[in-house]
């Protein structure tokens, strides 16, 4: 837990009561009462058995349910240098709204996070001003030009939860042995986002049919597939720990696979918008729908799909990518890559996935809190004497994306305007009170 | 109809309608005076993201000839130069009150973020490597005058289809190799092009008719004698593409509505008025 930092605030007093508690680690899956103490549960018990004591708040979760709260392995929270997109306070007020409890940061900022340094004064603001638990990725090569490595060790002693070049990839195989051969002194885990510039070229969506139509310039799904083979191996050769980012293609889950069968120490992540929308989205040439990876051909989605669920790629990362309005209002080929995710994640994947019945409730609930354990944070759980990291939702709930504003600066949602079903009423990360929902109404005891 | 943002806006009533109202302004064009009074007091925005021979002057020629007023904004030595962004630049012209926004962009999509902008109609003089919906319908209008319909024939798209907008747009023909549109190298050579894929007479039947979008590389896609032959078609896709444009403003501006001075709000009638 000292990877992750967030402004401190008086530890919870709260009774839960009759909430279905759901937690797919242990075998939770009913109604209980929960009580927090001093931001720890102290106690569950069977519903309505408990009394609240004088300074505890009550509340009532009977028909709602009550989740360990998400961690999310890959946000820009784009502090320093674009805070008119997000910074801490307004990227993790989205989280805690989205039913996070805790975060990671990605370095791709201005000033690129590639010095202790700038690190440390990251960390204080986290201090200051965040609301959940963000941990801090370092980057690998110096102002991810991909060619000299950071100071690896002593950004981890400053706090670096681990390495990406995020945004980029690590385009020289060289360069990424010699980071797999310090993460052995350092530790960390090496996150990459694949990618081979030489075949995305000026691309900025899916190559196929839709941008022949359109006329727009594709990123071909062999751009990240290839990469992943490569690296998979690379990374098994030197039996280095690396995370595969935001997965979109097929191809790319057979390279893992294939990676991880030769023994090889990767994982992976999945973002919502790959699991839900494909290129077709694109023909509006609506540049919500502009992101790298490019959403993909719906076999792809559904290999995405199928490798969720099965464990393949084992967890959800919303690759919560803020953009300023003025930014995203000019043609689709300038736009910046991104889509903002943290508030919707959840609520876009159960409307999506679980109530088709493509996924389980408790299998999208493990997945969104996957992110944890693969990057060696502790997995927040429903169980006695764990630190309070919860979240209680209405499953029954519906809104519309966006009718309310969003917790984000930004705005450029790719599910804005949908019918959503699922909201989050409350969010406890670290033990704090984070987020409560503005009409969920309370009653103190 | 409001705005003109791709070939698929149009079914084929509409279609029909803006080609028959084309021949009407080929005869005027053969009149000694070529004009008429039909925009008055309109203003037409030719705002112009690239370079554009054909399109821009005829698009002019065609507004001219329905007497509206033109205005001509070129990306160079104006406020985009200055880096100025598209929605800026639209809502600063839309200040003059333009009835029409023609807009070339080398971004797909562009003329439907400026339609969402500005009261104007749009229309669509080419969008990046998307559409280019008056060309399409210019390319139709000649091939009915020379054919008398098109039912049944072969149209063959022969050429850089990659980098062109006319390939989606449209019908025929021998494109232009864009090599200011390649990024990288996609072609060997100009002359092993030329040697495999150029039309010329040899390749082409005595009864095969060939048009092109212009401008040409003489000699690399279609060979100077092929574009000199009675079987071209060029020279009267040029002719068709003030009287095509002229007919497409009236139609996107039949449309539209005009606020008087006094606030009340007037129609603009259907029909084209006639000199």
């Amino acid at each position: 837990v000292s990877s992750l930092f967030a402004a401190p605030r008086p530890p919870a007093e709260l009774l839960l009561r009759e909430a279905h508690v759901l937690d797919p680690r242990s075998d939770l899956d009913e109604p209980r009462d929960v009580l927090v103490r001093n931001g720890v549960i102290a106690e569950i018990a069977a519903a309505g058995s408990l009394e609240a004591s004088e300074g505890v708040e009550v509340i009532d979760g009977a028909g709602k349910h009550l989740f360990p709260a998400f961690v999310d392995p890959h946000v820009h929270l784009r502090s320093p240098g674009e805070e008119h997109k997000e910074d801490l306070d307004t990227g993790t007020r989205a989280a805690a709204a989205g039913g996070y409890c805790a975060i990671v940061a990605m370095p791709n900022t201005t000033p690129v996070i590639d010095h202790p340094m700038l690190l440390r004064g990251l960390i204080a603001s986290a201090k200051e001003q965040a609301h959940v638990r963000v941990g801090f990725m370092a980057a690998i090569s110096v102002g991810l030009a991909g060619e000299q490595l950071t100071e690896m060790a002593q950004l981890r002693d400053a706090g670096a939860l681990g390495f990406t070049d995020d945004g980029k990839p690590v385009s020289s195989a060289g360069l990424l042995r010699r980071a797999l051969q310090y993460q052995q002194l350092c530790g960390g885990v090496i996150a990459l986002h694949e990618e081979d510039a030489t075949l995305s070229g000026a691309g900025v969506m899916h190559e196929g049919a839709v941008s022949a139509a359109l006329g727009l310039a594709g990123i071909p799904a062999i751009s990240e597939s290839t990469m992943i083979a490569r690296d998979g191996l690379i990374a098994g050769h030197e039996d280095g720990r690396v995370h595969f980012q935001h997965l979109s293609a097929r191809g790319s889950v057979e390279a893992l696979a294939q990676a991880r069968a030769r023994g090889a120490r990767v994982s992976a992540e999945v973002s919502p918008h790959h699991l839900l929308l494909t290129e077709d989205a694109v023909r509006s040439l609506d540049t919500r729908f502009k992101m790298n990876p490019p959403l993909r051909s719906e076999d792809d989605r559904a290999a995405l799909i199928a490798a969720l669920r099965d464990g393949t790629i084992e967890c959800v990362a919303t690759d919560h990518a803020p953009h300023a309005r003025d930014e995203k209002a000019v043609p689709f080929e300038e736009a910046p890559m991104g889509t903002t995710g943290l508030e919707t994640a959840f609520a876009a994947l159960y409307t999506g996935l679980v109530l088709p019945g493509t996924l389980t409730l408790a299998c999208l609930v493990e997945r969104l809190t996957a992110g944890a354990a693969l990057f060696e944070l502790e997995t927040p759980t429903v169980a006695v004497d764990s630190e309070a990291n919860l979240c209680l939702v209405d499953l029954e709930a519906s809104w519309r994306v966006g009718e309310s504003g969003y917790e984000s600066r930004s705005a450029n949602c790719c599910f804005g305007g949908q019918e959503l079903r699922s909201r989050t009423l409350l969010t406890l990360a670290g033990g704090q009170v984070c987020y409560r929902e503005r009409s969920f109404a309370l009653s103190a005891a | 109809m409001r705005h003109l943002l791709s070939i698929e806006d149009l079914d084929r009533d509409e279609i029909e309608r803006i080609l028959s109202a084309a021949a009407f302004f080929a005869d005027v064009a053969d009149r000694p005076i070529k004009k008429v009074p039909s925009f008055r007091g309109r203003l037409v925005i030719n705002l112009f993201y690239e370079a554009s021979t054909r399109t821009r002057s005829s698009f002019e020629l065609a507004a001219k000839r329905l007497s509206a007023d033109v205005l001509n904004v070129v990306a160079s030595g104006s406020s985009v130069e200055k880096g100025e962004s598209l929605h800026d630049t639209v809502s600063t012209l839309s200040a003059y009150g333009p009835d029409v926004i023609v807009i070339r962009s080398p971004h797909a999509g562009a003329p439907g973020l400026v339609a969402g902008w500005t009261h104007a109609a749009v229309v669509n003089a080419g969008d990046g490597k998307h559409q280019h919906p008056t060309q399409a319908l210019l390319d139709v209008y000649v091939l009915r005058q020379r054919l008398g319909s098109l039912e049944g024939c072969d149209i063959w798209i022969v050429g850089d289809v990659l980098h062109s907008r006319v390939a989606r747009s449209c019908v025929v023909y021998a494109l232009r190799l864009q090599q200011e549109r390649m990024s990288e190298d996609f072609l060997p050579s100009l002359r092993e092009y030329a040697a495999n894929y150029q039309l010329n007479s040899r390749r082409l039947k005595a009864r095969q008719l060939v048009m092109h979008p212009g401008p040409v590389n003489r000699g690399v896609e279609i060979s100077g004698e092929l574009i000199d032959s009675s079987q071209s078609l060029i020279i009267e896709q040029v002719r068709a593409g003030i009287v095509v444009r002229m007919a497409v403003l009236v139609e996107v501006l039949s449309g539209t509505r005009v606020r008087d001075p006094g606030g009340q709000r007037l129609a603009v009638s259907a029909e084209p008025q006639l000199a």
